[in-house]
């Protein structure tokens, strides 16, 4: 009698374990964009603990005292002047038909930056500040930009130019396709591609301050909040897009094309955890 | 020169002309080998991952393919797939390798 109670009761003590470790087990392989974005902002304030969170968004910039000081005599006469005057002038030319970008955004397309990108619910996808600036360009009549430099980055040089200051602010609805373009978009930083065998996180997260052949490589932290950039190895502006596909290739990965699914959910992804820094763009970067 | 010594030299000739041409790459051995380099990228390119460099090696296949250097082209086609094989590795084994990169 005393032994089968004693085996009962070991059965039901392991039960209630299994029971007990079901929800935690449940809870580590769930998708949670709040705790990623806090673990994330404390390994770099970790790594860096000198820097200020806001310090983040300026790049290879805040990496070294003599990088810093070289981006403040950057700033005395900014490269990326000409994109910004330019992109002024685009966003207030009226189209064909009258309409202006500002007709597409909210309040009118001004100190709108941080929020995007966003999860659009009609569509069950991520929309870009470039792809909703293209958009509006095709449902006024015009023929879209190319997504990766000059026209693209003069508008959305404006854009961030309006924004500065303001923290990003990206929201991840309560909508079960929403999680899943950010979590595919985690998926994608992560993940080891090209001959090289880098991913994202690679040069961003494991070695940011250091070099790579002469670059000092930027903190994936805030990485998108100084988008669109100035980089003097393009000798020229650059967007998002231009950025991600050219890491794709400098690994030897065939880039996808701009605003395919991917880049979309990584810009996702890599804004959502840069919340709460501040909009710097445009930039300039070496 | 004996009769003897020309047909030992004749059948050698014939010898080593034979085995050459066994060795050499002909333009069927040059299709077979690209069209496996590029069905194995057509998958990596399914998977969202190719390679430059599989591209490059199968453009440079083709090219000494077109102006009959087949050894040439059988090597690079084969050098491709392997490159393709590899981005294939790679994209299959990331499917789940890139959590031990995740910061938590």
């Amino acid at each position: 009698m005393t032994r089968r109670f004693a085996i009962r009761a070991a059965i039901a003590t392991l039960a209630l374990g299994v029971l007990a470790l079901a929800p935690a087990a449940h809870a580590a392989g769930a998708v949670n964009p709040a705790a990623d974005k806090a673990a994330f902002q404390k390994f770099f304030t970790s790594k860096f603990p000198k820097l200020k969170p806001e310090d983040f968004v300026n790049g290879p910039y805040s990496m070294n005292e003599d990088l810093h000081k070289q981006w403040e005599e950057k700033e005395q006469f900014p490269p990326y002047e000409f994109s910004l005057e330019a992109g002024k002038e685009m966003f207030s030319t009226p189209f064909k038909n009258g309409k202006t970008y500002a007709d597409c955004f909210p309040n009118q397309g001004i100190g709108i930056r941080q929020n995007y990108p966003y999860f659009d619910e009609k569509e069950g996808k991520v929309v870009t500040l470039e792809l909703a600036l293209n958009r509006c360009r095709e449902a006024n009549g015009e023929a879209p930009f190319s997504y990766v430099k000059d026209d693209m980055a003069a508008l959305t040089a404006y854009i961030a130019f309006t924004s500065r200051g303001k923290p990003m602010d990206i929201k991840i609805p309560d909508d079960p396709r929403a999680l899943e373009a950010y979590q595919k978009g985690k998926e994608y930083f992560y993940t080891r591609r090209g001959q090289l065998n880098f991913s994202c996180a690679t040069c961003h997260i494991q070695s940011p301050g250091e070099r790579i052949r002469a670059e000092v490589l930027a903190p994936a932290l805030g990485i998108l909040n100084a988008m669109p950039i100035y980089r003097s190895e393009w000798s020229g502006m650059g967007t998002t897009s231009r950025r991600f596909t050219t890491c794709n290739s400098q690994i030897r990965g065939v880039p996808l094309n701009p605003q395919d699914d991917e880049y979309r959910n990584l810009e996702y992804y890599l804004s959502y955890v840069s919340n709460g820094l501040p909009i710097s763009g445009p930039g300039a970067r070496p | 020169m004996s009769a003897a010594t020309r047909a030992i030299f004749a059948a050698s000739a014939l010898l080593i002309a034979t085995a050459t041409a066994a060795l050499a790459a002909s333009d069927a051995d040059y299709k077979a080998a690209y069209a496996a380099a590029e069905a194995a990228n057509k998958e990596a390119g399914l998977l969202r991952n190719q390679w430059t460099t599989t591209a490059s090696t199968l453009s440079a296949a083709k090219k000494a393919g077109e102006a009959g250097d087949f050894d040439t082209a059988v090597a690079q086609a084969k050098e491709a797939e392997a490159l393709a094989k590899a981005s294939i590795f790679q994209a299959t084994s990331e499917k789940e390798r890139w959590k031990d990169m995740e910061v938590r």
